[in-house]
C-alpha cells in the first residue's frame, strides 16, 4: 500500500502513460500509442526489424564522418585488397573503400526508399479509399487504371519509365512510384468498401458531414493502418527495385556508391573477389528483411485494441 | 435421477492476464441428468466458457481445472486430445447461436449430416443418407429431400437451426449443450425451434446443457436454472421458481426486464454486489 | 404531452431494391403520424422493413416513394443539413455505430463542427453528464467502453445538435438485460426531460411496449396493425400475426 501511496505523490511519466482514465486528449492519444510501442516491443522480430533500420538512420546520418576513406576517390594501389583490418569489407576494383561506400549508400537506399514512401503511400491511399467510398464512374475508371498498371511486373515498369525519362536517380524515384501506388490503391479501396455502409459512416452522414469529410475523417482512418503495414512491406521490394535498376545502369550512375550499381559493378569480380558483390549484397538482403520483419509486427501495433 | 451423465467438481478457468490470471470460471459444480439444465447469465458471466471448458474447446492459454470432470465414466480433463475429438461430436453435442457461421458454406446440408453421421457411427454412403433424410424429418423439415441438397445461406434462419440439430444429434450423443440457440432467431420461430430440439434430447434419452441470456426462456423450457454472474453460480433453482427468485442478482435480472402485462414508470437497473462474489478465489 | 401537433409524418411511403425480377419491396405503403412528443413504435420480425423505414426517413436511402413531413412540411431529398438539426438516428449496434480509431471527443466534436456550434467543449461535458457518463469519457476509445457506454455516448452524439425528432433502431437489443434497463430509463427520461419525439423500432415486444404509447406492427413489408400501448397489453389485437406475435413473447413469460 505504502508504495502505492509513494508512486501517487509523484506520479512519473510511466504512471501517466498507464492511468486507467485519461484527463486530456494528449494523454489520451500519448496512451494510445504507449500500448502499441509495447506490443511493438512485445514482438521480438518486430523489434529486431525497427533495431536495424534505426541503425540504418544513424548509420546514414553519422556515418560518413566515421570512416578516414573518401567513397569516390580512387587508390590504384590498393585496389581488390580482401577485408582486413585497416578495410574491414575490403576495397574495389578502384581502390575504394567498401565499407565506406556502403555507408555513403545508406542514404541513397534510404532516400530513395522513403521518398517512394512519400509519394506513392498518399496517390495509393487517397485514390483507393476515394474509389472505395464513392463508388460509381470514379471508382471503374480508377481501377482499370490501377488494372493497367498491375498488369505489368513492378520492375519493367519502372524499367519502361526510366528508359522513358532518361537514367538516374530522380527518375528512378519517380519511375518506382509510379510502379509503387496501384498495389495500395487496390488495398485502400477493399479497406473503403468494407466501411462504407458502416454505422459510423451512417452516422456520421447524419451529422451533415459532406463526401470529403467522411473519406478524410473517416474512411482514410480505417485506410492507414493496412496501406503502413502494406507499405514497410514495399519497402523491401522498393529497395530491390531501386537496386535492379542501379544494377542494370538505370539508377544511381556509377561512381555513384548506390548498392545496387556496386553490385553491377561488382559481380565481374565475383569468382576472384567475392566481397565486392558480397558486401552490397548482404547490405540489401539485411535492410529489405528488417523492413519486412517491421512491417509484419506493425499489424499488431496498428490493432486499436487492448489485448 | 441415477448416475449423472456429466457431473461437474468445482470447475474453474483462468486466462493469463498483466497481473497473474483473470478468472473466467470460479468453481461451478453441478451434475447433469436427463434434464434440460439452464445456465443464465449476461454477457461476461462465463456461461458460454462454461460449456466450452467441458468440449475442451477453450484456447491453449486457459487455464482449466475442476476436482471433477467426468462424462459417465470418463474423465475429460485426463482425456487425449484424439479421444476428445471422438467425444467431441460424439458423445457432446453443441448446437451454437447462428447456423450461418456454423455450418459449412461450400457444402450441401445432405453432405454435412452425412459426414458427420459417418464420422462417429461408421455407417456407409447409402446408410448414411437414408438416416440423414430421417433426421431431417425428425426435425420437421416437411420436404427433406428437396432441403438436403441445399446449401446453408439458401437456408432460413430457423430453417438452418433444425438442419443443425439435425446434424449434432445424428451421432445420438449423451449431451447436448445448446449455446444460445434461439438468440439469432424471430420470436415466433423460437418456440417451433426449442420444441424440435426438446423433441429429440428427449427421445434420444440425451441431457441438455441450455444455456441463454434469456431469463423468462429459461424458465419456460428448462427444468433447472443455474444462475451465473461472475464465473459463479449465484443460484441454483427449479425453473419454475425462477419468478419467485431468493438471490438478489436473479431477482433484479427478472426485475430489469420490461414487464409484459403492466406498465411501469421506471425499470430496475440491477447493482452488482461485489460480495456475491467475495471468499470463493484464495 | 402536447396532442396534435404534428411532429412526424409518413405517407405512402414505399421502398424497393433491386430490379426486375429480383426486386424485393421492403417496405409496402406504409403510412402512420407521429405526435410531437409522443413516442411511436415499430414492431416487426427480421426482415420486415422496420429499419428500412427509418433509414428512409433518415435519408440514409434515398430511393424511396411518398411523403416525409417534419412539423408539416416536406422534407427535401436529399436531406439537407438542417434536417439533420431536427432528426437524429441511434443506431442499433454500439459496436459498430462508433468510429474505432476515434477518440470519443473527436465523434462528440463533429457535429458541433459541422454545424458551427460555439462553446463545444462545455456541451460535450454537459451532454455526457446527461447520458450519465463523467466527462473523462470524452478522452477514451470505443474499445475502451462496455456496450451499454457506447451506446451511452451515440445517444449523446444524436442529442449533441438538440434535434426534436429521434429514430432509435433496435437501441438495446445489442445489450444484456440489466443494460438494457439502464439505456430505457435513460431514453425515457431524456425525452420527458426535453420534449422529444421518438420513432423507436423493435423485434422486442417488451421493450416497445414499455417505451411507446402507440405501436404499429409490420410483416412483409406491411404495416399490418396500429394500436396502443395498452391494448397490446391487454391483448386487444386483430391482425393474427400480432396476435402470434404476443403469444410467442408470452410463452416465455408464463412459466411451464
Amino acid at each position: 500500500m505504502t508504495e502505492t501511496n509513494l508512486s501517487r505523490d509523484r506520479p512519473s511519466l510511466r504512471d501517466w502513460l498507464e492511468a486507467s482514465t485519461a484527463a486530456s486528449p494528449g494523454q489520451a492519444r500519448a496512451q494510445s500509442a504507449w500500448r502499441g510501442w509495447k506490443r511493438l516491443v512485445a514482438n521480438r522480430a518486430a523489434f529486431a526489424g525497427l533495431v536495424v533500420l534505426v541503425l540504418l538512420v544513424v548509420l546514414a546520418a553519422i556515418g560518413p564522418w566515421l570512416t578516414p576513406y573518401d567513397p569516390l576517390s580512387q587508390n590504384l594501389q590498393e585496389r581488390l585488397l580482401p577485408p582486413s583490418g585497416r578495410h574491414w569489407l575490403g576495397t574495389d576494383d578502384l581502390g575504394r573503400d567498401i565499407l565506406t561506400r556502403i555507408i555513403h549508400g545508406s542514404r541513397i537506399t534510404l532516400m530513395m526508399a522513403v521518398l517512394v514512401a512519400v509519394i506513392a503511400g498518399p496517390i495509393g491511399l487517397i485514390v483507393g479509399a476515394a474509389a472505395g467510398y464513392l463508388g460509381g464512374w470514379f471508382d471503374v475508371v480508377a481501377m482499370r487504371v490501377v488494372d493497367v498498371f498491375l498488369s505489368f511486373p513492378s520492375l519493367i515498369l519502372a524499367l519502361a519509365f526510366v528508359a522513358a525519362l532518361g537514367p538516374g536517380i530522380e527518375n528512378a524515384i519517380l519511375a518506382i512510384s509510379l510502379s509503387a501506388w496501384p498495389p495500395i490503391a487496390r488495398l485502400a479501396r477493399a479497406e473503403a468498401l468494407t466501411v462504407r455502409r458502416s454505422d459510423y459512416i451512417a452516422a456520421a452522414r447524419l451529422q451533415g458531414a459532406s463526401p470529403l469529410r467522411l473519406i478524410l475523417r473517416h474512411v482514410l482512418p480505417i485506410c492507414i493502418p493496412s496501406v503502413v503495414i502494406r507499405v514497410t512491406l514495399n519497402m523491401a521490394s522498393i529497395i530491390l527495385t531501386a537496386a535492379g535498376l542501379g544494377f542494370l545502369g538505370l539508377g544511381a550512375q556509377p561512381p555513384s556508391p548506390e548498392w545496387g550499381a556496386m553490385l553491377a559493378s561488382g559481380r565481374q569480380f565475383m569468382l576472384t573477389n567475392w566481397w565486392l558483390a558480397a558486401a552490397p549484397g548482404a547490405a540489401i538482403m539485411i535492410v529489405s528483411l528488417a523492413f519486412n520483419l517491421l512491417g509484419d509486427g506493425l499489424r499488431d501495433v496498428l490493432d486499436p485494441r487492448d489485448d | 435421477m441415477t448416475e449423472p451423465l456429466l457431473d461437474v467438481a468445482n470447475l474453474r478457468v483462468a486466462y493469463p492476464s498483466h497481473h497473474g490470471f483473470t478468472d473466467a470460471l470460479r468453481g461451478v459444480s453441478f451434475a447433469l441428468g436427463r434434464e434440460r439444465l439452464g445456465i443464465v447469465g449476461e454477457s461476461g458471466s462465463g456461461k458460454s466458457t462454461a460449456g466450452r471448458a467441458i468440449m475442451r474447446l477453450l484456447p491453449p492459454k486457459a487455464r482449466v481445472s475442476a476436482d471433477r470432470l467426468l462424462l459417465g465414466d470418463t474423465d475429460l480433463l485426463a482425456a487425449r486430445e484424439n479421444e476428445m475429438r471422438a467425444i467431441r461430436g460424439g458423445r457432446i453435442a453443441m448446437v451454437l447461436q447462428d447456423p450461418r457461421y456454423a455450418l459449412n458454406p461450400l457444402k450441401t446440408v445432405k453432405a454435412q449430416i452425412m459426414e458427420s453421421c459417418r464420422l462417429h457411427t461408421g455407417a456407409s454412403r447409402a446408410e448414411a443418407l437414408d438416416r440423414t433424410l430421417a433426421m431431417l424429418e425428425d426435425v420437421h423439415i416437411r420436404d427433406p429431400r428437396r432441403v438436403a441438397d441445399l446449401y446453408p445461406h439458401e437456408l432460413s434462419g430457423g430453417m438452418g437451426q433444425r438442419v443443425m440439430i439435425a446434424m449434432m444429434l445424428m451421432p445420438s450423443p449423451e449431451v447436448v449443450i445448446a449455446d444460445e440457440p434461439t438468440s439469432a432467431l424471430d420470436v415466433t420461430v423460437r418456440g417451433q425451434i426449442l420444441d424440435i430440439l426438446n423433441e429429440r434430447v428427449e427421445a434420444q434419452g440425451a441431457g441438455l446443457i441450455f444455456i441463454s441470456h434469456d431469463l423468462p426462456l429459461v424458465g419456460a423450457f428448462c427444468d433447472r436454472v443455474l444462475v451465473l454472474y461472475g464465473g459463479q453460480v449465484m443460484e441454483e433453482l427449479a425453473a419454475r421458481d425462477l419468478g419467485r427468485a431468493s438471490h438478489p442478482y436473479t431477482v433484479a435480472l427478472n426485475d430489469s426486464l420490461p414487464p409484459l402485462d403492466h406498465k411501469v414508470d421506471t425499470l430496475t437497473v440491477p447493482d452488482h454486489d461485489p460480495a456475491w462474489l467475495v471468499g470463493q478465489r484464495p | 404531452m402536447t396532442a396534435q401537433t404534428p411532429g412526424l409524418e409518413i405517407e405512402h411511403l414505399g421502398v424497393t431494391f433491386g430490379r426486375d425480377a429480383a426486386q424485393v419491396h421492403a417496405v409496402q405503403d406504409a403510412s402512420f403520424q407521429v405526435a410531437s412528443g409522443q413516442s411511436y413504435g415499430i414492431i416487426g420480425e427480421s426482415g420486415s422493413g422496420k429499419s428500412t423505414i427509418l433509414r428512409a426517413v433518415a435519408g440514409l436511402n434515398t430511393e424511396y416513394d411518398g411523403v416525409v413531413r417534419v412539423a408539416g412540411a416536406e422534407v427535401p431529398v436529399p436531406r439537407d443539413r438542417d434536417f439533420f438539426k431536427v432528426v437524429q438516428m441511434v443506431f442499433q449496434d454500439p459496436y459498430s455505430s462508433l468510429h474505432p480509431r476515434r477518440m470519443i471527443r473527436a465523434t462528440l466534436m463533429e457535429p458541433l463542427e459541422i454545424h458551427r456550434f460555439d462553446r463545444s467543449d462545455d456541451r460535450i461535458a454537459g451532454i455526457l453528464r446527461d447520458v450519465g457518463l463523467a466527462p473523462e469519457f470524452a478522452y477514451r476509445y470505443p474499445h475502451q467502453l462496455s456496450g451499454g457506454q457506447r451506446q451511452r455516448v451515440a445517444v449523446a452524439r444524436a442529442l449533441l445538435l438538440e434535434p426534436q425528432i429521434l429514430l432509435l433502431d433496435e437501441p438495446t437489443s445489442a445489450l444484456d438485460v440489466s443494460v438494457q434497463a439502464g439505456v430505457l430509463n435513460l431514453l425515457d427520461g431524456l425525452r420527458r426531460a426535453r420534449g422529444l419525439t421518438y420513432v423507436m423500432v423493435s423485434h422486442d415486444l417488451r421493450v416497445v411496449a414499455h417505451m411507446c404509447s402507440r405501436i404499429a406492427v409490420m410483416t412483409g413489408g406491411r404495416i399490418v396493425e396500429e394500436l396502443d400501448a395498452d391494448a397490446l397489453r391487454a391483448g386487444r389485437a386483430e391482425e393474427p400475426y400480432t396476435l402470434e406475435l404476443l403469444t410467442a413473447s408470452r410463452e416465455a413469460t408464463a412459466p411451464s
